[in-house]
């Protein structure tokens, strides 16, 4: 049956190309197919009847069965026809002409319900080649006949010989004039073997019929029933009804044997790709493979799947073209990718590091940003009293004349004092504006939602690193990877070819750092000592500075109590130079006693930063501790300033008003009216100043250190007595320890700070911002890389550990100032209550049903927080304890792979060493001559000779001790693979493989070549990395 | 052609996994021998030897120099060996179908399979069917245009050896290459774009590459 309806769908196309070719107007050809629902099956036997709708002939014999018309193919463009036509002749020009030459023919029916499907699928078959051969012509056909029939039962013959006459009697007559032009192209083309293949179509495609429906005996009777409905639309006669009996089916073998080739020839099909064959030979048989399979699968696809088929894979595609482009929109949109990576392909990851910190800190202070700028910022301004209303919104008469001063602006008093960028400026107006905004609520939630969204963030990221971390990926091919895959075959951009060899340089050389320190092997005990020794030295330093600090701290206390005008400007600063010279030698006396550890340069790494760290703590801590002390003379002053208003007002209503005390003074400019200190605007100017400076000095050292030293050492190196590129002031390397920890700290202040100074966060990005651009030009243009470059921990959790540990630190001054100072009695959201939080209760009163300030009092009783903490500190033990079994579970079955791999190794080493032994045993003359080779066999000329030589030298102590072999195969196969492992990696103590020492570009003996910049890409290994070659 | 997809209606293959690999193949076929195009960039590189009509004189061979100029092989470490790999003659001569071949191989399509076989030949600088430690040095000085020290190329090939050699032969014979390669994470990245018109811009080539720098985080544009 499915062949019949092949016939249809490729008569109707070849009255295209014929209609096409011949430039006649085209016909406007419908394939239509109607099949039966229930193929659940996907082999031949379901039956299709295809009704080909062709307007101009027998369109009539369609109209009605739309509901399962499926449009195979539909166009109305003569263009795209003929374009299709050709590729069609190219493609299967066979199987066209094949059935070019069949007569339409109608849709033949089984009208035995009795009839065995087989039987059905046979007649189909051969009435599928008898057409052909009848579209040769009458005479041919016979002949033909005869020839397949000598190989087939004669009744079989007879047989169809019938059917093809019935089925051209029955034929539409209306199709025929179009067909016999088909037949005479199809003449000329056919080659004359094709009856033969086509009686091993038909034959094939019965067996499958045969095999198919011994499978799916249940499925008959609803094709069947199929059968009938079209039959009863149609209301043709089938021919095949008078198949006989006695037809003989075709051997067990015969079958079986075409279906292998056929789904060998599928196979083939499949694999065709991987074939390391010319494109031409593949094409041949791709053909020739296709032409095989259609003829003797004879089958129809599922018809309507097809078309949805081929439209997914439509799909498919351009979905994965989008995706592509989407990644890389996607890269696109990561800010300052391109700049980082290409940092990181010529200073290594671990400057990469800090920059991609960089940018993640960036990031958070945008977040932190978009709160107080959008929600006190913004509608302070918008919606606020404007400045010059209120006392604490002007300039005071006394500063007035240099507030706009840029000398004062920058000091960030004046002015800038009283604007939105400071605490003072914000009014206790429970509500601004038509909206109602709770401005003073807005600003304590504001302040608290930065810090818990700070901690979220951190511990967060510190998670998620940790996952990647324990994750962890497969370092078996580390090496082999590197070598065979890192070169992108896509780079057609030379600067980009430049940075993919710059990248795979530094990443090789990453690797091999990693590598020597693992096969680094030292005196234990004097690394220890010297290590001991080293934590003693850092300690004592710390101390030192400490106690130095403290020291400092408590002279300035004195000094200032005594009164600053008694002494000198030394006195004076006294603290900070301490502070800031503290700040420039110690990290480097740090650096010297950490080359005393010798550690693998990242754990080094983290040893100064930690050192560092604790150096700066101190520092903090003493910025704090002065911060705290003036603000308790703050409070003391305005204490005083306190009593001075209520004096100045009452004098001010005894002056104007002496009667109606109750009338307000309207007429007093508010910038007369006197105001306490407000402290925090005084914390927040602290603060703000701090980070300006802080920012200030990096840059200037940027500029200075490394920018001028960068260009003096490159041009001064012309007129020099000795190198200075090499030698004493050389090019700066980037220090990441420093950058890490001023980030840090500054997001420390900004912790710290923005609570009284709602502008830092902004301030802090456009530092953030600048830094960036100026740091990664700095980086590319005046700095070198590492001595050893190394990679960065995957993930920079020690980064996140400080920055932690930081946040945690700053937010212990920020709560204590708001829990237990008082606010300021004049200035600031919360000015006239007691405390600062207390505008949670006042909103909770006014602004919440009373049930609700109920409800938060019960649930804030020490006895419900009590136990919930309880419970939670419960759960977190329980979390803890299930990831850490997990952890080492996994830890557990990664050590078993590695070590399965590494047998599997061993053992095929083995196999190929005694396969190889055996070889040469039978080879092997004379042992003893080998002895004297033994020694230089370490450093011989190539792999394989010392390979040979080795194995013989090995060969031949076996055989000395072949008694001892037998004794059984473990201390055998121990003392092969040893032998083995000798000749393939030698020791690492064999003068060729010892790895360089860990410093080992400065060490004498070394190549005369640039002892540094080895893998610095370009001619001038120690010229500043020029923009022209790297932008 | 999806009107030679429809042919297909006819019924080749039953399961809609076998209709869609004839429908690769198809696309490949379209893609490779749409001669009209890849043949004018094989006619563009000596229009002088080659004739428009690549059909009448399939004898014509480009020399190697041509070749490695192609914008899409010129910055490659491995041009000369990739062309040489695919030469018929093994001395980087390429006729019109070895051309072919050479971009259907590297074309994103095709299967890791085939890439790893034409990935040793070309890694293999020797043709001894073998990659041992010269090649290795060979390989490894290319890509990092020899800028490491001689000690550095001795523990890195010593490491690749030590990692992929399975046999223990020390030089990594095909089914050692194979067995490394198929677990590589980027080893896609052994593709080629071919940029059928001429003119092709290097913006248009750093796109390329940062869409393979989504892929590789060590790559750039």
């Amino acid at each position: 049956m499915s062949y019949r309806c092949m016939q249809h769908i490729f008569l109707e196309m070849s009255v295209f190309v014929i209609d096409a070719l011949n430039g006649n107007v085209m016909i406007f050809v419908k394939c239509r197919s109607s099949y039966c629902q229930q193929q659940k099956h996907n082999m031949i036997s379901f039956i299709v009847v295809i009704e080909v709708d062709n307007e101009e002939g027998s369109a009539a014999e369609s109209e009605d069965d739309d509901s399962k018309i499926a449009t195979v193919y539909h166009t109305d463009n003569i263009n795209s026809v003929r374009v299709c036509v050709r590729e069609l002749l190219v493609l299967i020009h066979d199987i066209n002409f094949l059935f070019l030459s069949v007569p339409p023919t109608p849709h033949h029916d089984c009208e035995d319900e009795e009839e065995s499907e087989n039987e059905k699928k046979i007649t189909a078959k051969t009435r599928r080649g008898n057409a052909r051969g009848r579209a040769r012509k009458d005479s041919e056909e016979e002949e033909e006949m005869r020839t397949a029939g000598q190989r087939r039962q004669r009744n079989r013959r007879a047989q169809r010989k019938q059917a093809g006459n019935e089925d051209s009697d029955s034929d539409g007559e209306s199709r025929k004039n179009k067909k016999n032009r088909a037949n005479q192209i199809s003449k000329q083309q056919e080659p004359s073997e094709d009856g033969e293949d086509d009686n091993k179509g038909g034959r094939k495609g019965r067996g499958k019929n045969e095999t198919k429906q011994e499978k799916n005996p249940d499925e008959k009777g609803k094709k069947e029933k199929d059968n009938k409905k079209k039959k009863d639309k149609k209301k043709k006669v089938s021919s095949s009804s008078d198949s006989d009996s006695e037809e003989e089916p075709i051997t067990e073998e015969e079958l079986a044997k075409l279906k292998e080739e056929v789904e060998e020839k599928k196979k083939l099909i499949a694999t065709l790709r991987n074939k390391p064959w010319q494109m031409k030979k593949k094409l041949d048989v791709l053909k020739e493979a296709q032409l095989f399979v259609e003829k003797f699968e004879g089958a129809l696809g599922k018809g309507k799947g097809k078309k949805f088929y081929a439209y997914k894979v439509m799909m498919t595609k351009k979905w994965m073209k989008f995706q592509r482009d989407f990644e890389n929109f996607k890269t696109a949109c990561i800010p300052w990718e391109m700049k980082i990576k290409e940092i990181e392909s010529h200073f290594g990851s671990s400057v990469a590091s800090y920059f991609i910190f960089l940018r993640w800190m960036y990031g958070i202070n945008m977040i932190l940003f978009g709160l107080t700028f959008g929600l006190v910022m913004v509608p302070e301004v918008l919606m606020g009293k404007p400045y010059g209303t209120l006392p604490r919104k002007t300039v005071p008469r006394a500063e007035e004349r240099t507030a706009m001063n840029f000398a004062t602006l920058w000091d960030f008093s004046g002015l800038a004092q009283y604007s939105v960028l400071f605490y003072g400026y914000y009014n206790n107006q429970r509500t601004i504006g038509w909206l109602k905004f709770r401005m003073p609520l807005s600003y304590f939630l504001v302040g608290v939602g930065t810090i818990a969204y700070s901690y979220m963030v951190v511990i967060r990221t510190m998670a998620r690193n940790a996952n990647e971390e324990g994750g962890g990926d497969d370092t078996s091919f580390n090496f082999s990877w590197k070598m065979f895959t890192s070169w992108d075959y896509l780079i057609g951009n030379p600067e980009t070819a430049d940075n993919k060899f710059a990248s795979i340089t530094t990443s090789f050389k990453e690797a091999i750092v990693e590598e020597q320190e693992n096969r680094k092997e030292e005196n234990i005990h004097l690394t220890r000592f010297l290590r001991v020794l080293a934590n003693f030295l850092a300690l004592c330093t710390l101390a030192g500075s400490g106690y130095l600090i403290y020291f400092v701290v408590r002279r300035s206390q004195k000094f200032a109590l005594e009164g600053l005008d008694n002494y000198g400007w030394w006195e004076r600063n006294e603290v900070n130079m301490v502070m800031s010279l503290l700040g420039m030698f110690c990290p480097t006396l740090f650096d010297v006693i950490s080359s005393l550890e010798n550690y693998h340069p990242r754990i080094a790494l983290r040893w100064q930063l930690g050192r560092i760290f604790a150096l700066f703590l101190g520092n903090l801590y003493t910025f704090i501790i002065a911060l705290m002390d003036e603000i308790n003379l703050k409070l003391e002053e305005e204490k005083i300033v306190k009593y001075n208003m209520t004096i100045w007002e009452a004098s001010l209503y005894n002056g104007t008003i002496p009667e109606n005390a109750t009338a307000p003074p309207i007429q007093v400019d508010p910038a007369d009216v006197p105001r306490g200190p407000c402290w925090e605007t005084m914390v927040g100017q602290e603060f703000v100043r701090l980070t300006i400076s802080d920012t200030m000095t990096t840059y200037i050292t940027i500029i200075i250190g490394d920018f001028l030293r960068a260009v003096f050492v490159r041009f001064f190196n012309y007129c020099w007595c000795w190198d200075l590129e090499y030698g004493f002031p050389s090019y700066s390397e980037f220090d990441i320890s420093g950058n890490v920890l001023g980030l840090i700290f500054n997001q420390g202040m900004i912790w710290m700070g923005s609570f009284y100074a709602p502008g830092l966060p902004a301030i802090n990005m456009l530092r953030l911002h600048t830094s960036m651009y100026l740091q990664c030009w700095a980086v590319m243009c005046c700095n070198v890389p590492h001595e050893r470059v190394f990679k960065a921990s995957r993930s920079n959790n020690f980064y996140m550990a400080m920055l932690l540990f930081i946040l945690f630190l700053s937010t212990l001054p920020a709560v204590y100032t708001i829990v237990s100072i008082p606010p300021s009695f004049d200035c600031g959201p919360f000015s006239g209550k007691t405390r600062m939080f207390e505008v949670i209760s006042e909103t909770l009163e006014n602004d919440f049903p009373s049930w609700f300030g109920k409800v938060f009092s019960y649930a804030s009783n020490p006895g419900l927080i009590l136990p919930f903490i309880l419970l939670m500190v419960l759960s977190i033990y329980y979390l803890n304890a299930t990831s850490k079994s997990y952890k080492e579970a996994n830890l557990d079955l990664k050590k078993k792979l590695q070590s399965q791999a590494e047998e599997n190794k061993k053992r095929n080493k083995q196999k190929a060493q005694q396969a190889r032994e055996m070889e040469e045993n039978s080879l092997e003359t004379k042992p003893k001559q080998q002895g004297s080779k033994q020694d230089s066999a370490a450093d011989q000329g190539t792999q394989k000779g010392r390979g040979d030589k080795e194995n013989k030298k090995k060969t031949s102590h076996q055989q000395e001790g072949s008694p001892s072999q037998q004794h059984g195969p473990g201390p055998n196969a121990h003392y092969t693979s040893h032998g083995r492992g000798g000749s393939l990696a030698p020791p690492p103590h064999i003068a060729v493989t010892q790895p360089p020492v860990p410093r080992g570009y400065g060490m004498p003996g070394y190549p005369p070549r640039n002892p540094r910049f080895e893998g610095f890409p370009g001619g001038h290994p120690r010229m500043p990395r020029g923009t022209p070659n790297y932008r | 052609m999806k009107f030679v997809a429809d042919a297909k209606l006819g019924g080749i293959v039953h399961r809609e996994v076998d209709w869609s690999i004839i429908q690769e193949d198809l696309d490949e076929l379209e893609d490779w021998t749409d001669s009209n195009e890849l043949h004018g960039r094989y006619h563009e590189m000596a229009p002088n030897i080659v004739p428009m009509d690549y059909t009448k004189d399939p004898d014509v061979k480009l020399p190697i120099q041509l070749i490695i100029n192609m914008p899409e092989l010129k910055e490659n470490p491995f041009k000369e060996r990739i062309v040489e790999a695919f030469s018929e003659d093994g001395d980087g001569n390429l006729s019109f179908n070895d051309f072919v071949d050479m971009f259907s191989v590297l074309s994103e399509m095709a299967p890791r399979e085939l890439k790893a076989i034409y990935a040793f030949k070309i890694y293999d600088f020797n043709t001894d069917n073998f990659i041992c430690k010269s090649d290795l040095e060979k390989t490894l000085n290319k890509l990092t245009r020899e800028e490491l020290t001689a000690e550095e190329i001795t523990l890195v090939c010593e490491k690749v050896i030590e990692e992929a050699d399975m046999d223990g032969d020390g030089k990594l014979a095909f089914a050692d290459f194979e067995n490394m390669i198929s677990k590589a994470p980027d080893f896609l990245s052994f593709h080629l774009y071919i940029h059928l018109y001429l003119d092709i811009t290097l913006s248009s080539r750093c796109e390329w590459s940062i869409h393979s720098s989504v892929l590789y985080t060590n790559n750039h544009c």
